[in-house]
């Protein structure tokens, strides 16, 4: 990755904007995320969570805004530029490669992060150690006994795992995660869990979630999104005694 | 199993994967065998590793890179043209004459890259077939230079390494058709075992996902569509040389349709998959092409809807299937 | 020069509407369920033999062969839809292509079995054979009559997706299927209908069309390329799109026929080609 030291907060967004039409999607949107963070983002569907993680990553371009990771500025780089650059994401509906194994995907992506992938005249057992390394990934993550299992016939609990575990392989520096829990059945969200708490702690983490298990586990912060705009953001006490919140999620009533 | 062996059999995985089976070798023996059995079939032998070349050639693309083309004929005639163009107008070396087709196919290749992986779905599969047909059109209308309707004529090739003759019986021909089928073939098998094939492979898998993991996909494509496009025009180039003469059907929308029937039949992602089909479908025409050619188009036709609906992975993909499951009994 | 100008000013309108005609139901079909169907060129060619057979071996009137044609193909649609397509509707790409190729394989074959080789002939009733004057120009009855039967259906066409609730579940489908079926859409049952619709359409282009450019077996494959191009030129799903390439493509194909007949279809071929590579969705088509 970078040789440059890092400075700055890991990753900051200004102003940024983005309509569908007449429908404003993003509206004016200021976020900073210091190195290590661990912050939620949480809010009613179709507030624009998925959006903004869009217009993050670059796959969505904004109508207006800046984004600078360490300082600096990536709003103009395509998506596969910014993960070059250390901001990576997973998706919220698995987003996996059905017919090659978890070994195969893992070993994939840490080739392109060593520039070994345009490689085509020597073969892949030359590369130790990044097959060494996908093992290792893939053992961290509890995987390492299907490893030659292809991707389509993992449980589902175990091709959400590898959804962060391809992430992980990329060596990110902001890591974007996309509702990881998400129809994780109860049994097996330990193993999850587990994944989430072991995240490096010099790794910073924007996690989208409606899990609120999940939420007031791990996030340090909490920033609530509705309709497009950010409401408000605090630390899991406040934002889970915020009058405005409670109206959002619960219309008014509160409930026990 | 402790973590050692474990790892150890992380890397055994791909060693295997990349190691050679004694299968292949006892097919490519094979391929010497119409030398000695069948040599009145030699002239069919040569067609059949042209054939299994563009078919191989297409498979790079489509079976490994999950690229749709149903115009890839373009590259296969380019490629005979050029070869015969360039015998026709006083070099007759074979060799020479295969490296300048190729490399004439791939600048076309390469052209038509940038706009091939920027489009999907309904425009992928019109540009390529589009592209065909303009070079089909435009080779038919500039009759001064390709001979039109009626074929380049006067192709003449000099001996090969100024030894050999190019006989009548084939044998010379199949032996250059042959060669050059490995040669090729070697070549495709170390791209697919190498971290570029992985990455085809993911791209074919998931685009998406490959760009998000910072994969620049577009380039990777273009690449492998520039060497597909060199292999299949040098598929061209041999059956330009080897029959001294092409057709302007080596252009053709029936020739895309042929290759891609082929490489579907056989097995599309298994390199073999394609000689398979091509060895299939080129003997069993020859021993149907007595009979009313409607019938043959019919049983192809049938033959494709069987296959698409029942044996998806071709031949060799059902194939692959019954020893998973015959495994799966036998562990059980 | 002033001859070939009013050639074309007929006989490419002609042959617009009736790519037009041929084309729509694979334009609308591919735009709502993304299946490529190349096929289409089948049913198309279904309906002209089915107008032959009837016409010759039991006599009907040309008129009355119309409808049978649509209805021929329209059914046969249907069962190729239950038993075939409905299979693959989540299958690539190249698996939907492989099959309908087969079936078009499979067609050309059995009609040159039942009906030969070569090209049937037209039965045309003697009303609309000739010409007619108009302001001294001789134009021919047949081609006004396609201009204006092909005008009727489409007006039928636009006003059926503008005013029915039919219509209106069409195009909802067309946009956003995944939404349609939210709304609660039985899209899976609207694409038979509109599957039937379209190729019932072909099937009656296919009967009018043997007088304008002929039929033989090898109509399917020959068409298929036009159609295709048409539907991609004009972009998926769109009516209007649909009718303004194929207006374009039969003018321009016509007109090149007369002026500059050495370069053949190149200039067609060429135009899609670098159409698509500036707009890969076509005139009137979604940005994927």
């Amino acid at each position: 990755m970078n040789a440059v030291p890092a400075s700055g907060p890991a990753l900051r967004a200004r102003g940024l904007s983005k309509n569908f039409g007449s429908l404003a999607v993003a509206r004016n949107i200021n976020l900073e995320l210091p190195q290590g963070a661990r912050y939620a983002l949480i809010g009613p569907n179709g507030a624009g969570k998925t959006t903004l993680i869009n217009l993050l990553t670059g796959t969505l371009q904004p109508a207006a805004g800046q984004i600078f990771i360490y300082d600096q500025e990536i709003t103009a780089l395509k998506p596969d530029a910014r993960v070059k650059r250390g901001l990576v994401r997973t998706f919220q509906i698995n987003t996996l490669f059905p017919n090659l194994t978890p070994l195969e995907a893992v070993a994939l992506v840490i080739c392109e992060r060593r520039g070994d992938a345009p490689v085509w005249w020597r073969p892949l057992p030359h590369y130790r150690a990044a097959i060494d390394q996908a093992f290792d990934l893939l053992s961290k993550l509890m995987l390492d006994n299907v490893c030659h299992v292809p991707t389509r016939e993992l449980a589902y609990g175990q091709q959400r795992l590898l959804e962060i575990a391809l992430a992980l392989a990329t060596e990110p520096r902001v890591l974007l995660l996309d509702e990881p829990a998400a129809g994780v059945p109860r049994e097996e969200s330990g193993k999850l869990f587990n994944a989430i708490s072991a995240l490096p702690s010099d790794i910073t983490v924007l996690f989208i979630e409606h899990d609120m298990d999940i939420v007031f586990r791990f996030a340090t912060r909490i920033i609530v999104m509705v309709a497009g705009a950010i409401l408000l953001e605090g630390s899991p006490e406040e934002v889970a005694n915020n009058p405005q919140v409670r109206e959002v999620y619960l219309g008014g009533k509160q409930h026990g | 199993m402790t973590d050692v062996t474990a790892a150890a059999g992380a890397h055994g995985y791909f060693q295997a994967q990349a190691r050679w089976r004694w299968l292949e070798i006892v097919f490519w023996l094979a391929t010497l065998l119409p030398f000695v059995l069948t040599p009145s079939y030699l002239v069919l032998a040569s067609q059949i590793a042209i054939t299994a070349l563009f078919a191989l050639a297409l498979d790079l693309i489509l079976g490994y890179a999950g690229l749709i083309s149903l115009g890839h004929a373009a590259f296969f005639g380019f490629g005979a043209y050029t070869a015969g163009l360039i015998s026709k107008w006083g070099w007759g070396e074979p060799l020479s004459g295969l490296l300048l087709a190729g490399i004439a196919a791939a600048l076309l290749g390469y052209a038509t890259s940038f706009i091939i992986v920027r489009v999907s779905h309904l425009a992928l599969i019109m540009i390529t077939l589009g592209l065909c047909l303009l070079l089909h059109e435009a080779a038919n209308r500039a009759g001064w230079l390709t001979g039109g309707d009626d074929g380049l004529q006067g192709v003449t090739m000099w001996r090969l390494f100024g030894r050999f003759e190019w006989d009548l019986y084939g044998y010379t021909a199949y032996a250059y058709s042959l060669a050059v089928l490995f040669v090729l073939f070697l070549l495709a098998r170390r791209i697919i075992h190498s971290p570029f094939g992985l990455t085809l492979r993911g791209i074919r898998e998931n685009a998406g996902r490959m760009q998000a993991v910072g994969a620049p996909t577009r380039r990777r494509l273009r690449v492998i569509y520039t060497i597909s496009a060199a292999v299949a025009g040098v598929a061209g180039g041999v059956l330009a040389q080897t029959t001294q003469f092409v057709a302007l059907e080596t252009l053709s929308f029936q020739r895309s349709a042929e290759v891609l029937v082929i490489l579907v039949l056989g097995g599309a992602g298994r390199l073999y998959g394609a000689i398979i089909g091509a060895v299939i479908f080129l003997i069993a025409r020859d021993q149907f092409s007595g009979i009313n050619p409607q019938f043959w188009y019919f049983w192809i036709g049938l033959l494709l809807v069987v296959v698409v609906t029942l044996l998806p992975n071709g031949i060799l993909g059902g194939l692959a299937q019954l020893l998973a499951q015959q495994r799966r009994k036998k562990s059980s | 020069m002033l001859a070939h100008f009013l050639g074309v000013l007929i006989d490419g309108p002609a042959y617009g509407m009736l790519l037009f005609l041929l084309s729509v139901g694979l334009s609308v079909t591919l735009g709502m369920m993304n299946f490529v169907n190349l096929a289409h060129g089948s049913f198309a060619m279904l309906g002209g033999y089915v107008s032959v057979s009837l016409a010759q071996g039991a006599n009907w009137p040309f008129f009355a062969t119309l409808p049978a044609a649509f209805v021929a193909s329209a059914l046969v649609s249907v069962l190729f839809e239950r038993v075939l397509y409905r299979r693959l509707y989540r299958a690539t790409d190249l698996d939907q292509c492989l099959l309908t190729i087969g079936i078009v394989f499979m067609s050309v074959a059995a009609a040159a079995y039942f009906f030969g080789t070569m090209q049937q002939p037209a039965n045309v009733p003697l009303g609309l054979r000739g010409y007619v004057t108009f302001l001294g120009i001789d134009i021919g009855r047949y081609r006004l009559f396609l201009i204006v039967i092909a005008l009727i259906i489409t007006v039928g066409l636009v006003a059926g997706l503008e005013y029915t609730r039919f219509g209106a579940k069409v195009r909802a489908a067309v946009d956003n299927q995944r939404m349609a079926r939210g709304l609660g859409i039985n899209v899976d049952g609207l694409f038979g209908i509109t599957f039937a619709l379209g190729s019932g359409l072909a099937g009656l282009g296919g009967a009018l069309a043997i007088d304008m450019v002929g039929l033989d077996p090898n109509f399917a494959l020959k068409f298929l390329v036009f159609f295709l191009i048409v539907v991609a030129v004009g972009g998926l799903g769109s009516i209007g799109g649909t009718l303004a390439a194929a207006m374009l493509l039969g003018i321009s194909d016509t007109a090149s026929k007369y002026y500059v007949p050495e370069l053949g279809a190149f200039v067609l071929y060429a135009v899609m080609v670098g159409l698509l590579m500036w707009r890969p969705q076509g005139l009137f088509g979604k940005r994927q």
